[in-house]
């Protein structure tokens, strides 16, 4: 019997998610017309004898999450629980804090992924790597190849060319050492829970030395730098490399991206969720998604990578592009979006024109990576996605390019290159 | 009756329009801007018009000989070797203009008003001084060379450049009437009419003022040619409202050829110019706009205080703004933005131009 661990982190993570973040707890962002975390566990429902799906956090339970998990479970026939974590514990805290339910019912293994990656979920693939080497003793990193400046964004992994074992591992270094990069999502076996523990006791033991730091908590362990960095080069832990695709998730750019990996799947794995041009439908270029409650006008044209979800009303002769229309949105007549996501029950105006600019890996480089951009450089706001919070309203004919608008706003003119608080 | 009109160089200032078709030809309103002049001057009774030019132009040439046929009058050009300045032409063209002794015309080939030739007449020979010079109201004197005239009789007493402390709100409009005797003050060589020979005239009490009513503008750039464009709509309004297409969809002053074909669900206006065999497809924003005879605007596509140049192609869900100017036969791809960019002949545009700037 198998399981699978998601951490969603909290509220307090995800920062640079903003200002869609504040809507919905950032696993439930929709990539591709599904939320987020849904691509996880679609990917885990397919796996023979994966009976459990745990979500680790620390979101208050809500809503929307519990909806969402009930639906999920309803939909792969898999169970579904949310563990919340009382305070942020780290990748690896949270986990060694849930080992007794994680471990309940005797799973031989079980997969720990981030909720922030966009992957294809080459689970099956580790399960078989993972019994050819070493079982019940080792541990497997999903690994990718990066470039080798952005390597130093990421989790570098060193490894035997030939048996795959993992040598060293440093998180985020300062100069390069391996462009073989972790990619957050893991199948570890029960055992892992003493390593875990090994450090858990070591804080402890520095806790004492330490009079003033009652601030740092000794269950706040990180897997990559506590646990990884220890484990490597002692017959334990493996990289198997993927040549899938795979993207981090952190800013609403990457979501762009991500959108654009999972739809371009769907010719595969759900060609129902692709529109296409039909008589009297709007005109579809590329890959789309269209929620089926949307309401698109004939003259619309479509695409590529673009999602349009529940309820949105996309008008006549509307120009949509490399974007996300979250629900409730209105895109009245002759508007044109590009590189943008309009954020919930948003209205962009009659000939209105809302642009970003795309923050896309180098297309020339099979190894690049999208650069989760810092939101300034030397003072001046990069030009990234343009972003319309929640209930956002654009007026017609004005043009808003590379902008946030936080939730609520009502513009009455344009703006270029601006945060709207 | 003659008229002297100063034309001069290349137009630079009008660019990229005038790198295809000499600036007097430049389509304003749908007619050359040099035709609104000769026009009205042959109304007046003007029967020879002379064009100063420093550059030759086949292209110049060819068009005024038809003109000359269409209007039935004498249309001579005036070539100078080196550029004269605005006074020099008139020594150049002195033979012309002295084949009789009536008071000539002189006007700057970038002015456009309700042209008052008749009345300058009237004026002209009611004080039977040397000169009369046709003077405009403007808002901020402080930015041009004002002239003080005695309000009754309009004898100008002198010429005060860019002045700091308000002397007078009229400025020199460029359209000016001579006698004859003006000559004798004048020498082939680069003379600068309003430095040089006015302040001359007016201490000698031989220069009077006269006020314009009306509209008047300077259309020698692409910002002051939308805003004459305006003008000249609003003053169509007033005489010949009949001009004005109206209907559904249409807003304001809004000037169409007949061969141009307009698409459904457009909102056009106010202040646009449509030219000859223009095509605006479905569902096209236009305000404050020249669109030049044979464009094609592809639907859904958005245009503001923007010049699009004879032939071109502005593409499906393209946005224009802030004094775009394109060439002739520029094509703009689809999807883009341009933000005044300034696009010179014959290019084709794939990326947006999200700053003002130049597009060689």
């Amino acid at each position: 019997m198998l399981k699978a661990v998601i951490l969603i982190g909290g509220p307090q993570k995800g920062t640079r998610f903003r200002p869609l973040s504040f809507e919905v707890p950032k696993p439930l962002f929709p990539v591709a017309g599904v939320p987020m975390v849904q691509h996880h566990i679609e990917a885990c429902s397919k796996v023979p004898n994966l009976k459990e799906i745990l979500l680790i956090g620390f979101y208050q339970p809500n809503e929307a999450l519990s909806s969402f998990l009930l639906k999920a479970q309803q939909e792969f026939k898999v169970a579904i629980r949310y563990l919340q974590e009382y305070s942020a514990l780290g990748t690896g805290g949270g986990i060694y804090h849930f080992r007794d339910q994680i471990l309940s019912g005797g799973p031989q293994a079980f997969f720990v992924m981030n909720a922030d990656v966009c992957s294809a979920f080459p689970l099956v693939p580790m399960l078989d790597f993972h019994k050819q080497h070493g079982g019940s003793q080792s541990y497997v990193i999903l690994g990718t190849t990066a470039n080798r400046s952005q390597s130093l964004n990421y989790g570098c992994i060193v490894a035997n060319g030939e048996t795959q074992e993992v040598l060293h591992y440093v998180e985020k270094p300062g100069t390069f050492v391996s462009d073989i990069i972790n990619c957050g999502i893991y199948l570890f076996s029960p055992s892992i829970f003493q390593h875990i523990a090994e450090v858990f006791q070591r804080n402890q033991q520095e806790l004492q030395l330490e009079e003033n730091s009652s601030w740092q908590r000794t269950e706040v362990i990180r897997l990559e730098q506590d646990v990884f960095t220890t484990l490597a080069g002692r017959g334990k832990l493996y990289v198997y490399k993927t040549e899938g695709c795979w993207s981090q998730i952190k800013s609403a750019g990457s979501a762009i991206y991500a959108s654009r990996l999972y739809l371009s799947q769907y010719g595969s794995t759900h060609p129902e969720r692709l529109a296409s041009t039909k008589e009297g439908g709007p005109t579809i270029r590329g890959n789309v998604y269209i929620h089926p409650t949307a309401n698109v006008d004939p003259s619309a044209v479509l695409g590529p990578n673009v999602s349009i979800g529940m309820g949105v009303t996309v008008g006549a002769g509307v120009r949509i592009r490399e974007s996300i229309v979250l629900h409730g949105a209105v895109l009245q007549d002759h508007s044109c979006v590009l590189n943008t996501i309009v954020g919930w029950d948003s209205t962009v105006g009659r000939w209105a024109r809302v642009e970003g600019t795309p923050s896309d890996p180098n297309p020339n480089d099979p190894y690049s990576k999208i650069d989760s951009e810092t939101l300034f450089r030397e003072g001046k706001l990069t030009p990234s996605i343009t972003i319309l919070g929640c209930n956002v309203s654009i007026p017609a004919e004005v043009v808003i390019l590379n902008s946030i608008v936080l939730p609520h706003k009502e513009l009455s003119r344009s703006f270029k290159n601006q945060i709207i608080l | 009756m003659k008229a002297l009109i100063l034309v001069g160089g290349y137009g630079t200032r009008l660019r990229p329009l005038t790198l295809s078709v000499p600036k007097p030809l430049v389509d304003f309103c749908n007619k050359p801007i040099l035709l609104h002049q000769v026009e009205a001057l042959v109304k007046a009774g003007v029967n020879h018009v002379i064009l100063a030019v420093s550059y030759m132009s086949d292209m110049l040439e060819k068009e005024m000989k038809e003109q000359e046929k269409r209007l039935g009058i004498r249309i001579s050009m005036s070539h100078e070797k080196e550029p004269l300045g605005t006074a020099g032409p008139l020594a150049l063209a002195r033979e012309l203009l002295t084949e009789n002794s009536d008071p000539f015309f002189v006007l700057n080939s970038d002015v456009i008003c309700d042209f008052p030739f008749e009345e300058m007449v009237r004026f002209h020979k009611h004080h039977g001084k040397e000169g009369t010079i046709v003077v405009t109201k403007v808002e901020e004197p402080s930015k041009y060379g004002v002239v003080v005239y005695e309000a009754e009789s309009g004898q100008i007493q002198r010429f005060v450049e860019k002045p700091q402390v308000f002397v007078s709100n009229k400025i020199n409009s460029g359209l000016y009437i001579f006698s004859p005797a003006v000559l004798d003050r004048i020498q082939l060589r680069p003379t600068s009419i309003e430095k040089e020979i006015f302040p001359a005239m007016a201490q000698e009490g031989q220069l009077f003022a006269m006020e314009l009513q009306g509209f008047w503008m300077d259309i020698g750039q692409p910002k002051d040619f939308l805003t004459g464009m305006c003008m000249y709509l609003q003053s169509v309004r007033q005489k010949h409202p009949e001009w004005l297409h109206v209907g559904p969809g249409f807003i304001g002053n809004v000037l169409v050829d007949p061969t141009a074909k307009i698409g459904q669900n457009c909102s056009i206006g106010p202040n646009v110019t449509i030219g000859p065999g223009v095509t605006v497809e479905d569902g096209v924003r236009i305000k404050r706009c020249t669109i030049m005879k044979g464009s094609r605007l592809h639907s859904h596509s958005w245009l503001e205080s923007s010049i699009v140049g004879w032939s071109s192609s502005v593409g499906q869900w393209v946005r224009m703004e802030n004094v775009t100017v394109l060439g002739e036969d520029v094509i703009v791809n689809d999807e883009l933005y341009l933000n005044g960019a300034n696009v010179l002949p014959h290019k084709c545009i794939s990326e947006s131009v999200p700053e003002p700037r130049i597009i060689m």
